[in-house]
């Protein structure tokens, strides 16, 4: 089991965002988490991601106890993600966004950085390699050089992920991958998230409007509907599910 | 001897009176600080000068202009409410959308200006105001006395706050500032008019500054450009600790920390060295343990 | 780096060493000391920087830690008699009183306790926000110098610290300065310093790439009260007296004037703001003397030089927010392109 969350909720004084979350997601799977909006996606996200701590609950990663960590613990342990509204390094070039999310596995001091020492060196050669062959792998290796926010939303989006795979995680979570984007930049994507998945071994859990992209490429997914947990299981089930039906389309 | 005074009432009776007296200043002039945080989300360091100013310009009634005081009292108040405005206009607005800490720079250095300013302008020798009857009588309560304008300056602050609650929760402006303090851009769509709502607030938070100025001139009458220095840091601190952003919690603070002052001051006479050091270690420590302040709200960072 | 840059670099240095040792010899002691100020802003102004331009925290506590740096580094330099002369109010603790370091020695130990504060306030503060961050480490700032004037026994209190020796020497201030650039520049453009730079573009952000946020930022803060410290510490070396009402928030308030108007995040910036500023400041001492401008003659305005300079920062921050650099540096290459040098023919990739 790659992920797991055992009756996670989250308050937030009166209002209750998610209550009693139970995710199981297992190594190599694509797994969507969907509902309208205000449905408590992100606060989930947040959670996982230590950005809240959980009112009740746990969180747990390979096993491990994640509840109540920092999210740069969190991240160091494995688990990356990226923003709904982007949120990249804005007086950064592209490469140096990518470099930032390498930090956590180079792990640099301030000391040795100074001095430049042969194992700075080492270690900063070999994140900058890793840092352009994730450039290479999402088409962004001759942007290497621009300003980070001057590259088009769908860019952004994709050095975002980039950005977010180079702190080597194990478990990617991608938060509205597909938001503005046209359909066939989401097949782009669909196709994209795929690959990546195959290529860096990954478990993806990942929140998303389009239709179109999370039945495509999400074997299993989970609803919520004002942070309660309406359906779960694969995107034919879904599909049919009254309860889910009446959630977006209102009670005829 | 010392353990005799602490037994002794009047005296305690006396210190609480003083107690009372400056922490409705120090309210007076909180209120100020957290009506503009509130609405802009700035500290506006340049609020302890605008204090100043209010001093100077009723001080140059009454001393040069020969006006009768209240004439200049009120003069004083309205050039500087105007004063306020004006400053909000000119430094702050054209950075409405910059980042913070631009926004925060400008304060500083408005209050830097107005200060340097007030050194070549008025000139850097302190000047005392002239006595006031009303004001500067010695009145005896048995063996407590207080000077007259000690039992003004509560009176006025208590007016003011219930004056202010009333705009702010019972009038459509008060219902305006309620709304941009809550989301500018909501406000702005609702057909409020942002920058009205804006000066006003800047307005009535420099009209109080003035007041507060002048009733400060009242009780201690040594006027110097830098007067509002350290009553600005010091009302900006009992604005945080009372929760900023929150009429009544500027009271509160105002009074606790013209409270804790006056009697530390009184009653641990070995501190007194230290006296300007309490509100800021009393900042610190609200801030560590209740960044939100006694009456604020908690609020939660969104991503 | 490119080989005609490095060249460039050495050529520059070179011609700044000559430069200085020429108007050491040549100007007067008053123009030297200017000029040798300008070497301090520099130090101090890059240690603001450091917080305030590149790691994205509003600190207003950089007096604090001057004095610090100031007090000890003159206390433990000192010698018993000059300690003896000080302090006839009251007498300095026996610990101190017969201690005297050497120079160098006696400044890393007021960087270091500098540090130290630093660290200790940093601990607590660290974790609020832009504003509230401000306020509290000016607070902070207030409370030492609070603490120096009441501590008649080790400070002297109020009548402060007098003939300190004179050991800043030009080419100790000049030594430092251009060891703190050094430092400033291969910080800032390592991969600790891109995690500095993270968390001021974007807090969140760079805690879920994995940067530990709060521990980034008191090293960040801590090394920044370190340069304070042995700014502060020249500083009290140059001029020789010190007292705790050096140590106001004016103080901060022209570092940070320096730091804006170079532009933060730039070091290069700070570098010139800090020397045009500091010469600014002597040259418009006329200012606050009588005036004669034919049109308009006064008697002297003590203040106006403030003035003048109040509504620079005002100016600053309202028409060119970034200030002279923004977050640029000055470079070889930005000068090559900009067509000032002739074009680089043999340089490769860098």
């Amino acid at each position: 089991m790659k992920l797991k969350t055992d009756a996670a909720t989250m308050r937030f004084g009166g209002l209750t965002a998610v209550s009693a979350l139970d995710l199981e997601i297992d190594s190599g799977e694509i797994v969507g988490l969907i509902g309208p909006n205000g449905a408590g996606k992100t606060t989930a996200f947040n959670m996982i991601t230590g950005v809240y701590a959980p009112s009740e609950g746990k969180i747990l990663f390979e096993g491990r106890d994640m509840t109540g960590r920092s999210p740069h613990s969190i991240t160091e342990a494995g688990i990356a993600r990226t923003f709904q509204n982007i949120r990249l390094f804005s007086t950064m070039s592209v490469l140096e966004n990518v470099l930032v999310g390498c930090a956590v596995r180079e792990r640099p001091n301030w000391f040795n950085s100074v001095l430049r020492t042969p194992g700075y060196r080492k270690r900063s050669k070999a994140s900058h390699d890793f840092a352009m062959e994730l450039l290479a792998e999402t088409g962004l290796a001759e942007l290497a050089d621009e300003k980070a926010t001057s590259l088009p939303y769908g860019k952004q989006r994709r050095l975002e992920i980039a950005r977010a795979l180079a702190s080597r995680p194990s478990l990617l979570l991608l938060d509205e991958p597909a938001a503005g984007m046209n359909p066939q930049e989401s097949i782009d994507l669909m196709n994209f998230i795929r690959r990546v998945r195959d290529r860096f071994d990954l478990t993806i859990l990942l929140i998303e409007h389009h239709m179109q992209v999370v039945m495509g490429i999400c074997a299993r997914m989970y609803v919520l509907d004002y942070g309660v947990t309406i359906a779960h299981g694969t995107p034919d089930q879904i599909r049919r599910d009254p309860k889910v039906i009446e959630a977006y389309l209102g009670v005829e | 001897m010392r353990h005799k005074d602490i037994m002794d009432l009047s005296t305690f009776l006396q210190q609480l009176t003083n107690a009372a007296s400056l922490g409705s200043l120090y309210s007076l002039i909180a209120i100020g600080y957290t009506m503009v945080y509130g609405i802009l989300r700035l500290i506006n360091f340049a609020h302890g000068d605008v204090f100043m100013l209010g001093a100077y310009v009723a001080f140059y009634g009454v001393a040069s202009f020969a006006l009768p005081w209240w004439i200049a009292f009120i003069v004083a108040i309205g050039l500087t409410g105007l004063f306020g405005i004006l400053l909000e206009r000119i430094a702050y607005r054209p950075l409405r959308d910059s980042p913070r800490i631009s926004l925060m720079i400008s304060a500083i250095g408005a209050s830097f200006l107005i200060e340097n300013l007030g050194v070549v302008i008025f000139g850097g020798r302190p000047k005392s105001f002239p006595s006031i009857p009303l004001f500067d009588t010695v009145l005896n309560f048995g063996s407590v006395s207080v000077l007259s304008v000690s039992l003004f300056i509560p009176a006025f602050t208590l007016i003011i706050l219930f004056a202010l609650l009333f705009i702010v929760n019972r009038t459509k402006t008060g219902m305006a500032m309620r709304a941009v303090s809550t989301d500018v851009e909501a406000a702005r769509l609702m057909a409020i008019d942002v920058n009205k709502v804006i000066s006003f607030t800047f307005g009535i938070g420099s009209l109080l500054a003035a007041l507060g100025g002048i009733m400060w001139s009242m009780k201690y009458p040594q006027l110097n450009p830098l007067m509002g220095i350290m009553p600005g840091l010091k009302c900006f601190i009992a604005a945080v600790i009372g929760g900023i952003g929150n009429i009544a919690g500027a009271v509160l603070g105002g009074f606790l920390l013209g409270f804790i002052e006056i009697m530390v001051a009184a009653f641990l006479p070995a501190l007194t060295g230290y006296r300007d050091a309490f509100s800021f270690v009393l900042l610190i420590l609200v801030l560590i343990v209740k960044p939100s302040g006694l009456l604020g709200k908690k609020q939660t960072v969104k991503v | 780096m490119k080989p005609r840059n490095t060249l460039l670099t050495a050529l520059a240095i070179a011609i700044a060493a000559l430069a200085l040792w020429f108007a050491d010899g040549t100007l007067g002691s008053f123009a030297m000391r200017i000029l040798n100020l300008s070497a301090i802003y520099i130090v101090l102004s890059l240690s603001l920087n450091l917080v305030n331009g590149f790691t994205g925290l509003f600190s207003l506590g950089c007096a604090g830690f001057m004095a610090v740096g100031a007090y000890v580094s003159a206390l433990l330099s000192m010698t018993a008699d000059v300690k003896e002369m000080n302090f006839f109010l009251e007498p300095l603790t026996p610990f101190l009183q017969n201690l005297s370091l050497p120079f160098p020695l006696a400044l890393v130990a007021g960087g270091a306790c500098a540090a130290i504060a630093g660290l200790i306030i940093g601990l607590p503060v660290l974790r609020l926000r832009d504003d509230y961050l401000a306020i509290a480490t000016l607070g902070f700032s207030e409370i030492i110098r609070v603490l120096i004037t009441n501590f008649q026994s080790l400070t002297n209190g109020a009548q402060g610290l007098k003939n300190i020796p004179r050991k800043a020497t030009t080419w100790t201030v000049w030594g430092v300065a251009a060891a703190t650039v050094a430092f400033m520049a291969l910080l800032t453009r390592s991969s600790y310093g891109r995690q500095l730079k993270a968390i001021r573009d974007d807090e969140i952000a760079a805690e879920a790439m994995g940067v530990n946020v709060f521990r980034v930022k008191v090293v960040s803060f801590t090394i920044s009260s370190f340069i304070a410290g042995v700014g502060g510490a020249l500083l009290g070396h140059m001029i020789t007296t010190i007292d705790p009402k050096m140590f106001t928030f004016m103080l901060t308030f022209n570092i940070l004037l320096i730091v804006v108007l170079g532009g933060s995040g730039s070091i290069t910036g700070s570098v010139v703001a800090s020397i045009a500023i500091t010469i600014l400041m002597e040259a418009m001492r006329f200012l606050d003397g009588p005036l004669n401008l034919v049109f308009l003659k006064t008697d002297g305005l003590p203040g106006l030089r403030m003035v003048v300079f109040s509504a620079l920062l005002m100016a600053v921050v309202l028409f060119r927010q970034r200030g002279l650099m923004g977050d640029r540096e000055l470079s070889w290459d930005g000068l090559a392109k900009a067509g000032l040098l002739p074009r680089n023919k043999k340089g490769g990739m860098a």
